[in-house]
């Protein structure tokens, strides 16, 4: 028997068939969109046939019964479409976007190796099981064909399923079920099934017998007798059933193999002979392992600094002694810019593959609450680092659920307000100047200004007097103790969490604002660096020691006058600025650095943000200037080190390192109780333990 | 050290003086921390430069010097005389900084100088005597004798072991022994 009895590459060819699963599912998806929406072609439905048909196959090669069991009436459906029985009426293909979602989680399950319960799916198979019912020929409507109808017609593919159960006396006979395999594959395109459930304990194996069956999906254009001389020398040693199912009702015979997955044994698994050859159009592209590319783009972040260092001491020399190497120094400052360009590029992916998920959620969100949403992808072409991608996911969702919990109303509400029925979510994306700019746009009732700005008075956010521009109101809502579930909108459930959304993005370095015109929508607009393994830092002096700030961190910086600062008892020094009392971080405080300025009025003071410890005034010496660097780990050689989120290195060589600012005022309060520092007597405000809180 | 008994007329002394001869002999990079003299397996060593200034590194222990750019990669610098207690170094550029590797990371060890590759037969590594300063055993391999000098081998397993590398990482288990 041909058993790959090794466990090993099972688990690599899984694990492939996994990352293949997910690619086919995202085509699969995009496929449906064009076809729900109308620009779908021929071409389009043998995409997707092709997509479900792989995910099948590689399914069947694995075990994974109930997945096989789905996608196979999924597929039927599918086939039939193609032979132009069933049209895609709009309910045909909301059935097919709900058996892809249902596909979806069914892959995922197999995946993580989660039971779905019994009856998961169950309506949507229904569902397209009467659909096909009622495309089939109502006198050949019976659930199962004729076992032994014969159809001799040459012309058209059809599917037969073939049911073959070798018995022992097969085997010693010396027939090689695997010979028969691969004549049935020339026959046409072939997908297997193997039923292992019979291969008893390896104790007890008999490795001269037969325990395995197979179940073969064909489809051919060759007559059944064909397919009936490929088994002819084995006919009286196994039990053979040959079937006709273009009606596709195979759900039933297919799920009894979802025992298979459960085979203590594992011992037999069958080779993915997927022979659905399918004319893909031919994408010039390779897979590579990501950590090979990461090897690469931390190669040329090296090439980079090294080119910086040679350009600073090229500043150095006197051009008119040392033109060529001046020139050179140039030409390879250029081609250094653009070599890292292009590895950058490498990384980068459409953002494509996080949009795709995004009409799904739409869809669910919109029959739960009982509004009809559509949803407008924009620009999903446009590409972004893979580790930005990869954490981009939630934030999304969190604002697309957002938009329609919140920002959309109901139909009948929408008729009123004379707007259409149908709700719309605009998502795009495209780059500018060096960020990615995604935006959520929906035409949904807006922001009420008076209510945000009722609420963070009412919550102490705002001061009682304080009066803010219209964008500066929409932005409260972003504040971690703002929630608007029962002002804004009368919508019961979740809270809007908008700050959960800016702390994902700010922990990519990213930005999130919103405009709102009450009644008419809100657009939200994240702005993102295009990688995580660059970033634009802002260089600060400490005494001796130089410190990057991320950019996006910092709010303003300033240098306070003498009556802004006042102390806070067991607190340090709070600075006053606009209104709001700011805590005052010592970063020579929190390194114990000797030599810096310790009077705020001398230093500079740079208002941050940070995602756990809100805004904070840190107290630097002087600002030396903005820059793009390269982020280094500090802990490849070293370990990792409080408040320093990494390193990297400057233009003159030496290494800086990176703050984390999260953390500094947690380390200046603890440095600070080594040594009490408070020579002020006349404290006057206690300042509680979060957030920076209005008079 | 037991001399082979069937070498025993050849004599230990032999041994020492044509180390180099034999195939277990294994070399050791001597430097010296004042007028000591200690030896590293040259197999860890990847480099040695002049000392260049490091950039600080918050809060760390006296003897974590700082970090430097090593062609792009961020390498921390131990100071060995703080790490051995007696007293940070005041490194001129007459200092020297010895790159060992080891397992997944790459290190810098402050030295004052570095003086001599020598070859040394295992069997001659002699043990360190008991003398009460259980803290220096652990980064002590043992003694050699050459000649007119007494060369201690350092162990980079005990220099960066739990003492240097509290909680982080086991660096002690994923470092060969340096004799």
């Amino acid at each position: 028997m041909n058993n790959e009895a090794e466990g090993y590459p099972l688990a690599q060819f899984r694990k492939t068939y996994f990352e293949e699963c997910a690619e086919l599912l995202d085509a699969l998806q995009a496929n449906l969109e064009l076809l729900s929406n109308g620009s779908g072609d021929e071409e389009t439905l043998h995409a997707i046939f092709r997509s479900v048909h792989s995910i099948k196959g590689g399914a069947g090669a694995f075990g994974f019964g109930g997945l096989v069991a789905f996608s196979h009436v999924f597929e039927s459906l599918l086939d039939a479409m193609r032979e132009q029985k069933i049209s895609a009426t709009p309910d045909v293909v909301q059935i097919l976007l709900r058996a892809s979602d249902a596909l979806a989680d069914i892959v995922g399950a197999a995946r993580d190796e989660h039971v779905l319960a019994a009856d998961f799916a169950a309506d949507i198979l229904t569902a397209m099981e009467e659909a096909l019912l009622g495309a089939s020929d109502p006198t050949a409507s019976g659930v199962q064909p004729k076992p032994d109808s014969e159809v001799n017609e040459v012309s058209g593919e059809r599917r037969y399923r073939i049911a073959f159960t070798p018995h022992t006396e097969m085997l010693q006979k010396a027939n090689e079920p695997l010979l028969l395999i691969r004549q049935l594959r020339k026959l046409g395109g072939l997908s297997i099934e193997v039923d292992s459930s019979r291969v008893p304990p390896l104790d007890v194996i008999e490795p001269e017998s037969a325990y395995l069956s197979w179940i073969f999906t064909l489809d051919t254009g060759v007559p059944q007798s064909a397919i009936h001389e490929v088994f002819e020398f084995v006919e009286d040693d196994c039990d053979l059933k040959i079937e006709v199912v273009s009606d596709g009702s195979l759900a039933a015979p297919a799920a009894n193999l979802a025992a298979n997955s459960a085979n203590p044994a594992r011992l037999a698994a069958s080779k993915p002979v997927d022979a659905a050859v399918a004319p893909a159009t031919p994408t010039q592209s390779i897979r590579v392992d990501v950590d090979k590319v990461d090897r690469l783009v931390n190669l040329v972040g090296e090439l980079v600094i090294t080119q910086a260092m040679l350009t600073e001491q090229g500043t150095l020399l006197p051009v008119d002694h040392y033109p060529a190497l001046i020139q050179g120094i140039e030409a390879l400052a250029q081609g250094a810019r653009e070599l890292q360009e292009s590895v950058m590029a490498i990384r980068a992916q459409p953002v494509k593959s996080v949009f795709a998920r995004m009409p799904r959620i739409v869809r669910d969100l919109a029959a739960t609450l009982g509004k009809e949403v559509r949803i407008v992808t924009a620009g999903e072409m446009t590409e972004i680092d893979k580790t930005v991608i990869e954490q981009l996911n939630d934030p999304l969702t969190h604002m697309i659920r957002n938009a329609l919990d919140h920002g959309i109303e109901g139909p009948d509400d929408r008729i009123a307000a004379g707007k259409p029925r149908q709700g719309t979510i605009h998502l795009s994306a495209a780059q500018r100047s060096g960020r990615i700019v995604i935006e959520v746009a929906d035409d949904g009732r807006g922001l009420n200004r008076e209510k945000v700005l009722a609420k963070a008075q009412d919550r102490g956010l705002v001061a009682a007097g304080a009066s803010l521009s219209d964008e500066e109101i929409d932005n409260l809502i972003f504040l971690p103790a703002f929630s608007t579930a029962d002002v804004v909108s009368n919508i019961s459930g979740r809270g809007v969490d908008m700050d959960v959304v800016k702390r994902n993005v700010q922990s990519l370095g990213g930005r999130i604002t919103v405009q709102s015109r009450f009644g008419s929508g809100s657009r939200f607009t994240l702005s993102l660096p295009l990688t995580l393994a660059v970033l634009d830092g802002m260089v600060v002096s400490v005494g001796k020691e130089t410190f990057i700030i991320p950019l996006t961190a910092i709010i303003e910086s300033l240098r306070p006058q003498a009556a802004d600062i006042h102390p806070v008892v067991g607190r340090g020094l709070v600075l006053a600025l606009r209104g709001e009392y700011l805590p005052l971080t010592h970063l020579h405080r929190c390194f114990a650095i000797s030599d810096a300025i310790t009077d705020p009025c001398r230093g500079i003071v740079i208002i941050v943000e940070s995602e756990s410890a809100g805004r904070v005034g840190v107290m630097v010496d002087e600002l030396l200037g903005q820059q793009q660097v390269v982020v280094k780990s500090l802990e490849a050689n070293y370990e990792s080190v409080d408040g320093i989120s990494g390193a990297t290195i400057l233009g003159n060589g030496r290494v800086a390192l990176i703050l984390d600012i999260a953390r500094l005022r947690e380390i200046d309060s603890r440095m600070a109780t080594d040594r009490t520092v408070f020579n002020h007597q006349n404290a006057i405000i206690d300042l509680p333990e979060e957030a920076p809180h209005a008079a | 050290m037991q001399p082979d008994k069937q070498t025993i007329s050849v004599g230990a002394q032999d041994t020492l003086d044509r180390p180099a001869a034999g195939e277990n002999t294994q070399q050791f990079i001597t430097f010296t921390l004042g007028p000591e003299e200690y030896g590293i397996d040259i197999m860890v060593v990847r480099e040695i430069k002049g000392w260049t200034d490091t950039t600080m590194i918050p809060n760390a222990p006296a003897h974590v010097r700082g970090v430097i750019n090593l062609r792009g990669v961020i390498v921390p610098i131990f100071d060995l005389r703080a790490r051995f207690g007696a007293g940070l170094t005041v490194p001129t550029s007459m200092h020297v900084v010895i790159i060992v590797a080891a397992a997944s990371r790459t290190v810098g060890l402050l030295v004052d100088t570095v003086s001599d590759i020598i070859s040394v037969d295992p069997k001659a590594i002699r043990p360190i005597p008991e003398m009460g300063l259980p803290t220096e055993d652990q980064f002590l391999e043992g003694l050699v004798a050459m000649e007119d000098r007494m060369v201690t081998l350092v162990s980079l397993a005990g220099l960066f072991g739990k003492a240097a590398d509290p909680g982080k990482r086991n660096f002690s288990s994923d470092l060969p022994k340096a004799a």
